[in-house]
């Protein structure tokens, strides 16, 4: 028992960072019916930048208590990241718009690669690692959880809520979704159609670097190839939750982080990824539109 | 008589072209120049360079230069073809590399057709010179070598304990764990555990939580640096005090800025740190005054070069295949590793493999000394 809530706990720290990721997919999808294939590279931008601020942070003071460490490393990675995807839109995006419905996603690919070269390049190709900055554990009725996935799961939990707050209470989350419903008959409404969707893009940039400075904390290192495998994974969360669905995005992150982890604490570790795919492929056969996803309707 | 000139001038120009080519011995150094082994890679090529410039100010091999001519693996396979081909149509006939026994392997059979001597650095696994190709050497031991050294270090100071085998899918780390296994069963020691990791994962919180679970308080890890380093710093995290011992493809001062304190009584077979040996004296003087500590596999890569310059020389001849059969039958090469000889199979008969230990020293700082 303390052993199945022991990978269960493991399991959710994993999906919480898909989760995160998730949610930038699954929003721009939902916003533009585009998949944004650079989201995972966005990621790994964040991961950087945190890695950055944390080396500056300690030449300049030597020692600065972790939490405030991260608060700055969180601050600072979710502002630059979100300035590198609201220019994304506007330089390799918007100007397709109108275009084929293929066109944006070969962009997005070839986004994904020039971010992932161009950190290779000016960061250079090796692993880039930061000391462990938070090691207390705790042991809680046989299940040792350490500080860090607390942190993890706790950061997640309040984003979420802040997120869903946004999209459904809010003036910007109304404008999201009539943007989502019909483009053309919001801008006939007054909602700036382009500015809507730069948001979407900042706020999914923004969620991603959260995901990013927590991976660094998290694992301790972080390399220019590091955005694919979350990338992919974060991309089939939002797919099994049902893609354009937000609460959906949440579902599949953590329903892939405890099936990765199940299945390797009761059968072979080898096999982890082939049992979340194969999942993948028995859920979209029942429900083609994932968990929680509404059954595309055919626009006129 | 204008239009004359100029044909006659060109023919001159290429047969000066031809000449120049001809006075050089291309030499290919095949190594993961970026990726995850870069690091590596920097110490081959490092190490190679510094033999030819030496090699070549001593007069060269039969009155040529050699040039080095670098092809980047990034420790794939499918790129190193590509190198081999590229070292093919440049004109090279000896290749230093590669690191990856992934990588060396196939791109031996490419060097194999078109009459390229291979000769590897860092490769242990044994399928590189098991094939009966007739263009592959080691400079390096191979795996059942140190799965023997490795199982035996195991099955003398954890007899009893419960040991968990754990690679990263790669021939290089599946066939060091694999050998290592061997020799643990053959001593009446059984693992609890067997598995396998993806080389690139980064979560193995599961994997560890698993191991606690079974009461394992020895791991044995097939891989390389960087997974090692984040097994060994998740151990912590969740709370599990076990023995991390693994094996040569750990060996870089990089595992212990991912690992942290975890470093503390990691264990790893390596040969002995050739910098100690009497032969390297000099060698070592000279990467340290250029700035580079020739760690690992420097001066592997630095005594392969030797090795063939030696053999060259001895056979008068720059045939691949002349050196290689003099290489076999040649005796003893005196390199910066010391004295080496050469079996038909293209391995050293003198790998010799020690276990290492990470421990934190008197500055406070870790690092890995012969135990």
């Amino acid at each position: 028992m303390e052993y199945f809530a022991q990978q269960v706990f493991n399991g959710l720290t994993l999906g919480a960072i898909y989760a995160l990721i998730a949610l930038g997919y699954t929003m721009v999808y939902g916003i533009i019916g585009m998949i944004n294939f650079a989201h995972g590279d966005i990621f790994m931008l964040g991961a950087f930048v945190a890695l950055i601020v944390f080396l500056i942070l300690v030449t300049l003071f030597y020692s600065v208590p972790a939490a405030l460490a991260l608060l700055v490393m969180v601050v600072v990675a979710m502002l630059l990241t979100s300035l590198w995807s609201w220019l994304i839109e506007r330089i390799a995006y918007r100007p397709l718009r109108g275009s084929f419905r293929l066109a944006p996603l070969i962009t997005a690919i070839g986004v994904s690669i020039t971010l992932s070269n161009f950190v290779q390049v000016v960061q250079g190709p090796r692993n880039k690692p930061i000391p462990p900055m938070i090691s207390q554990t705790y042991e809680v009725l046989g299940v040792v959880i350490a500080l860090k996935q607390i942190v993890i799961i706790c950061v997640t939990a309040v984003l979420l809520s802040i997120f869903w707050y946004l999209v459904n209470r809010t003036p910007l989350g109304r404008a999201q979704r009539a943007c989502e419903q019909d483009p053309k008959m919001a801008a006939m409404l007054g909602i700036d159609v382009n500015r809507t969707i730069s948001l979407t893009f900042i706020m999914g940039a923004a969620l991603a670097a959260v995901a990013g400075t927590l991976f660094i904390m998290y694992y301790g290192v972080i390399s220019f190839s590091s955005g694919f495998i979350p990338g992919v994974k974060a991309f089939t969360a939002a797919v099994l939750g049902g893609i354009g669905s937000i609460q959906g995005a949440v579902l599949g992150g953590l329903t892939i982080g405890l099936i990765e982890a199940l299945w390797s604490a009761y059968f072979s570790v080898d096999y982890k990824d082939v049992a979340a795919f194969s999942i993948l492929v028995v859920v979209l056969i029942f429900l083609p539109s994932g968990l929680l996803g509404k059954s595309e309707v055919e626009k006129v | 008589m204008r239009r004359r000139l100029i044909p006659t001038l060109a023919v001159a120009a290429l047969a000066a072209l031809g000449a120049s080519a001809h006075a050089e011995i291309l030499l290919g150094v095949g190594a993961p120049i970026t990726g995850p082994n870069a690091a590596f890679g920097a110490q081959i090529l490092r190490g190679a360079q510094q033999a030819a410039d030496d090699i070549n100010a001593a007069g060269g091999v039969n009155g040529e230069q050699l040039k080095i001519v670098v092809g980047d693996d990034v420790s794939d396979p499918k790129q190193g073809i590509s190198v081999a081909n590229k070292f093919v149509a440049d004109g090279v006939q000896f290749v230093v590399g590669h690191y990856n026994s992934g990588v060396s392997i196939p791109v031996s059979e490419v060097l194999a057709e078109n009459g390229v001597l291979e000769i590897t650095p860092a490769s242990t696994n044994p399928r590189y010179t098991e094939r009966g190709l007739w263009n592959t050497f080691r400079m390096c031991g191979r795996d059942d070598q140190q799965g023997i050294v490795a199982g035996a270090y195991l099955t003398k100071n954890f007899k009893d304990a419960k040991i968990a085998i754990v690679h990263d899918k790669t021939p290089y780390g599946q066939g060091v764990a694999d050998e290592t296994k061997k020799a643990l069963n053959g001593a009446g020691v059984h693992e609890v555990m067997y598995e396998g990791i993806n080389p690139g994962d980064v979560d193995f919180s599961v994997l560890i939580a698993k191991m606690k679970d079974a009461g394992i308080s020895v791991v044995y890890y097939g891989g390389l640096h960087t997974e090692a380093g984040l097994i060994l710093r998740q151990l912590i995290d969740q709370g599990l005090k076990a023995t991390v011992m693994s094996d040569d493809g750990t060996v870089s001062t990089e595992i212990s800025s991912i690992a942290g304190d975890a470093i503390d009584g990691f264990t790893f077979t390596f040969p002995p740190d050739p910098r100690n040996r009497p032969a390297a004296k000099e060698v070592v003087e000279t990467f340290r005054k250029a700035g580079f500590e020739p760690e690992a596999y420097t001066l592997y890569a630095y005594a392969s070069v030797q090795v063939i310059a030696e053999a060259a020389k001895a056979a008068k001849s720059l045939d691949p295949a002349t050196v290689a059969k003099e290489i076999k039958s040649h005796g003893v090469f005196h390199t910066v590793l010391g004295e080496r000889t050469f079996n038909e199979k293209g391995d050293t008969t003198n790998p010799d493999y020690v276990v290492y230990r990470w421990k934190k020293g008197a500055d406070g700082k870790y690092n890995y000394s012969q135990l």
